[in-house]
């Protein structure tokens, strides 16, 4: 059945525009097919003219260095990439038919639009700030199933709210309360080590993007002054732990000399305190002033990292007097930005996707490695381990068996869920493990690592675990017995998997394949395997 | 193309100090074709110490008793405490080596005792699960901001690729799953984690995931690899992306285990039968034969995660002593001899040890139901070969096992001992990834206690 119609089929894809090129039209196929050589699916000819504030700070750069920016990105390339990078989830193959065929004037605008709104935009959001804030019921952060899980779903909650980033920060710093009934305290409970050095370790690289451990001593003392008064007790309730101002504190004379440092802001100013004053409130106020030097700035770096891959201060928790700021002018606007919106994170979000900048393709027109610093073509990176397992059980229907090392009743968890709405660290699976997820521990942006691996490689290529969801996959046992046109089926797989329409080259490569005396549900599978197995069904592009 | 000015601003200069350049990762692409995990560990090198010690141990088989069997039921064993201390097993038997009595369910175990030397003295006082396996496998105590790296993954970092391994096989195997409380390889990155194999040994087919597939023939295997290939397409629109290089390395190495010889050493099929009889039929005898011919191919460090059945008798300990122990006693006296036969005992460290010991007073009451609790105060491990002597006992406990009566061993002191034995220096320095300063193995100032090492058995 598959090889019948496979000429059919050609026609039929190239017919459907976008895979051949942007501009056929569905009525002149073979004049698409005569006068674009070589057809490419990832990319469009339109012109580089800077549509936006950051494209113009962008290309000056460009200008400046002669570095040439690579091309725009096709429609398919931009869908798939601001699915992922916006929601770590990918299109269905009905939303992106539907976002091939519109041919509304700004549809990637309103693509945007609808993908800061949706649920998924909260659970992936969630889960990154879960990262960097340590959710993890177990070792060696120890939070408890329950706490971690409230945790997680305040976090949530923030996101799904919108609640100003200054906001959600301060009632981080200032929170006081029940573990469970006030999860915003568990940003208290989240680290190792809880005496106020370590403390002020963690508020400095979470919200300021510095590593303090560079800092002098004394300005790590004073800022631990501000945390010297934080009481933490238990209850009568099973694993519950109240975290709270403390005024006696320091009446109880720590006995570490360090600590008792009086409370100086890390710019150097002397901090007044008033003894029954929360010292945590006062370093909140300094700290989400807009005229703050790290706060803003270290915000607006970090998204512009998450989305290109690459901070414009990199990486993007180190931020230093001697780490260079590839555009300062870019990260200035920024952060005017986001001061304008009050600090809504979703306007950062809007302006960097809607930049020609963002949808740049990844194919790179300047070799030389110091243009990525300049964001000269969008940085290709492997899918993170959660959004990759998300992908696979998308893809072919299959469910995913998750464990923790607590059997509590919070930590079983159903097979349906997606990875990437785990709301604890200590659940995951051994495909998460192998793929890099961040254990955790220290809060730092490099825990994640996409670096590829052979084991990685043979998991995917060639286990029961990814071979049992191709093989079993009701999705893709529906395409086979559905497909009334053979080429319908190559059609839905790659619409599916990797959210286009086949190029002529790829109609051709799997006609011979078919030919080879295969059995249809064979071919299938292979094609499966082998689209899964693409670097543009692993790699966001 | 345009002229390009070139970049001079100063910074540039120091970014191309720090980061690692498009040019570079073409370059360690290109120089990966040595060995499969290859390509992530060049650069690494630097750490390797100048002041290294000879190395006398090539590798480590860890034999890692998960949940902490109880000492006084296996190394340790203590007739004359009393019915509420030893329980059910009041006869211990001799060993072929005076002074060293072991458990009655241990008889071929004995009979090896000249190969290895049993620590009865280990002690970290430390009786949570997650946090002694950390203690015992890193030699650190848990807090500040770092985890540090298991053994495993030290050993693979300094004997693995950028210490002279070219194997194709990874330098970090875990028989069967991962341990999974803590991160085994700590700062190190993901990239120093365990291989872990999955299935099972004691199957008809060892079906190693990712390695061993079944029911693809090798011929739909090169099929679907050429198929592959041609619909790779966005690989071949970005061909010199060094991502696409990385993975173009990751993928040849992943088939290389796939198509070629390496992965045979998972057939077991290929051993004589008696031997395999020998070892014991089932998970944890045939991982014991695994582990063998992975040192046998050079592979520096192989973890048995010894899970099945669990040793965390926190309930009718006896019940379960008496199901596993002739299982354990099986497979590593097997493995001891199978080593030394082949001339491997000399060159391979065996290493035998749980978390923590039990609770030397059994709990006799319900829900325990002779029952033994967690018990890091005191503890035994066992450990062979690789320069170790055998045949010897360091260290006592008190008359009821209780507390350590002669001669402390910490984690630090046996981990310590066992990296100079492979020639690793033990205050070389660790690549951290902020660059703070951390060492292969605590020192004094480190907050850590420590006996010293272990250069009576040395």
């Amino acid at each position: 059945m598959m090889n019948i119609l496979l000429a059919v089929g050609v026609v039929f894809a190239v017919a459907l525009g976008e895979a051949a090129s942007p501009t056929a039209r569905p009525t002149s196929v073979r004049t698409a097919l005569a006068t674009v050589p070589k057809p490419s699916p990832f990319e469009t000819q339109a012109d580089l003219t800077p549509r936006c504030p950051i494209d113009q700070l962008v290309f000056a750069k460009f200008k400046q260095f002669g570095i040439q920016p690579a091309n725009l990105s096709s429609d398919a390339t931009f869908l798939r990439r601001a699915y992922l990078d916006v929601i770590g989830t990918l299109p269905t193959p009905r939303e992106a038919r539907e976002f091939l065929n519109n041919k509304g004037p700004d549809k990637r605008g309103a693509l945007i639009e609808r993908l800061l709104t949706r649920d998924e935009f909260a659970d992936y959001w969630a889960n990154k700030w879960s990262d960097l804030l340590r959710v993890k019921a177990e070792f060696p952060i120890n939070l408890w199933p329950r706490a971690a899980q409230a945790y997680h779903q305040w976090i949530w909650a923030s996101i799904k709210s919108a609640k100003p980033y200054d906001r959600f920060v301060r009632e981080l710093l200032t929170a006081n309360g029940s573990n469970f009934r006030d999860p915003a305290v568990n940003f208290y409970r989240a680290m190792q080590n809880k005496d106020p050095q370590s403390i002020a370790q963690a508020v400095a690289l979470t919200f300021m993007g510095t590593r303090s451990d560079k800092w002098p001593k004394e300005t790590l003392a004073g800022m631990a002054a501000f945390f010297s008064q934080i009481g933490y007790k238990e209850t009568s309730e099973w694993k519950e732990e109240i975290v709270f101002f403390d005024p006696d504190r320091i009446a109880a004379k720590n006995t570490n000399v360090v600590f008792q440092a009086a409370p100086v802001f890390p710019d150097g100013t002397a901090a007044k305190l008033s003894a029954d004053h929360d010292p945590r409130e006062v370093f909140a106020d300094w700290l989400t002033k807009p005229t703050n030097p790290w706060f803003t700035r270290a915000i607006a770096n970090r998204v512009w990292f998450w989305l290109l891959g690459r901070g414009i201060i990199h990486e993007p928790d180190d931020i230093r007097a001697d780490n260079p700021t590839t555009n300062p002018e870019l990260l200035e606007y920024l952060c005017q930005e986001l001061i304008n919106a009050h600090y809504d994170l979703k306007q950062l979000f809007r302006v960097i996707l809607n930049s020609k900048t963002y949808q740049l393709s990844f194919i790179a027109k300047d070799a030389r490695p110091e243009a990525d610093a300049f964001f000269s073509h969008y940085l290709i990176r492997r899918l993170d381990a959660e959004v990759l397992a998300d992908a696979l059980n998308q893809v072919t229907g299959m469910p995913e068996h998750y464990t923790s090392a607590i059997p509590e009743p919070f930590t079983f968890i159903p097979e349906k869920q997606r990875s990437i709405s785990l709301p604890d660290g200590s659940i995951g699976s051994p495909f998460l493990e192998l793929f890099g997820r961040p254990p955790r521990d220290t809060g730092l942006e490099s825990e994640r690592n996409n670096r590829p691996t052979a084991d990685q490689r043979l998991h995917l290529l060639n286990s029961s675990h990814v071979q049992k969801k191709i093989e079993e996959s009701p999705k893709i046992q529906y395409i086979i017995r559905n497909a009334k046109r053979s080429g319908d089926a190559v059609t839905w797989l790659y619409l599916l998997i990797l959210s286009r329409h086949p190029t002529p080259e790829e109609w051709q490569a799997v006609t011979a394949h078919s030919k080879a005396g295969v059995k249809d549900h064979e071919v299938a599978v292979d094609l499966a395997w082998a689209l899964i197995n693409s670097a543009e069904f692993l790699y966001r592009h | 193309m345009k002229t390009q000015p070139s970049f001079t601003n100063k910074w540039l200069d120091r970014m191309r100090e720090n980061a690692i350049t498009r040019r570079e990762a073409v370059q360690r692409a290109m120089l990966g074709a040595a060995g499969l995990w290859l390509g992530d560990h060049l650069g690494l090198s630097a750490f390797a110490a100048p002041q290294a010690p000879k190395a006398r141990a090539r590798s480590v088989i860890q034999i890692w008793m998960w949940g902490g069997p109880a000492h006084l039921d296996t190394w340790d064993p203590k007739p004359d405490a009393g019915y509420d201390y030893y329980g059910a097993f009041k006869t211990p038997i001799a060993t072929n080596v005076d002074g060293l009595r072991v458990n009655e369910l241990m008889p071929l175990l004995a009979k090896q005792a000249d190969k290895y030397a049993v620590i009865h003295s280990m002690t970290h006082g430390v009786n949570a699960h997650e946090t002694a396996s950390y203690l015992v496998q890193t030699a650190r105590q848990q807090g500040g901001r770092d985890v540090y790296p298991s053994a495993g993954a030290v050993v693979s970092l300094f004997k693995g690729y950028s210490g002279g391994y070219r194997g194709l096989l990874p330098p970090y195997i875990v028989l069967t799953e991962p341990q999974g409380r803590f991160s085994e390889a700590g700062f190190l990155g993901s990239r120093f984690k365990p291989f872990s194999t999955g299935g099972d040994p004691g199957a008809q087919r060892f079906a190693v995931e990712g390695i061993v597939a079944s029911g693809i023939s090798d011929k739909r295997q090169q099929d679907r690899r050429n198929f592959l290939h041609q619909l790779n397409t966005l690989k071949h629109a970005a061909p010199n992306d060094p991502q696409m290089l990385a993975a173009d390395q990751t993928e040849k190495q992943a088939y290389d285990l796939i198509l070629g010889d390496a992965g045979k050493v998972f057939d077991l099929s290929t051993e004589k039968n008696e031997l395999r009889d020998r070892y014991g039929r089932n998970t944890f005898g045939q991982s014991c034969l695994v582990a063998r011919k992975l040192v046998e191919r050079g592979v520096p460090y192989v973890t048995i995660n010894y899970k099945s059945g669990t040793w965390d008798t926190h309930k009718q300990n006896f019940q379960t002593m008496r199901r596993r122990l002739p299982e354990m006693d099986k497979g590593v006296a097997t493995l001891l001899q199978d080593l030394a036969d082949r001339g491997l005992l000399d060159s391979t460290i065996v290493w035998w040890c749980g978390e923590f010991g039990r609770t030397p007073k059994v709990q006799w009451e319900a829900p325990w139901n002779g029952g033994r609790g967690h018990w890091g105060n005191v503890f035994s491990a066992m450990v062979a070969g690789g320069g170790f002597k055998g045949g010897r006992v360091v260290g006592a406990s008190d008359a009821k096992g209780e507390e350590v009566k002669d001669r402390p061993v910490h984690p630090a002191d046996l981990i310590g001992t066992m990296y100079e034995l492979l020639g690793i220096d033990c205050k070389a320095r660790l690549p951290h990834p902020t660059g703070e300063l951390a060492t292969v193995v605590p020192t004094s100032s480190d907050d850590v206690k420590l006996g010293g090492r272990l250069t009576e058995i040395v």
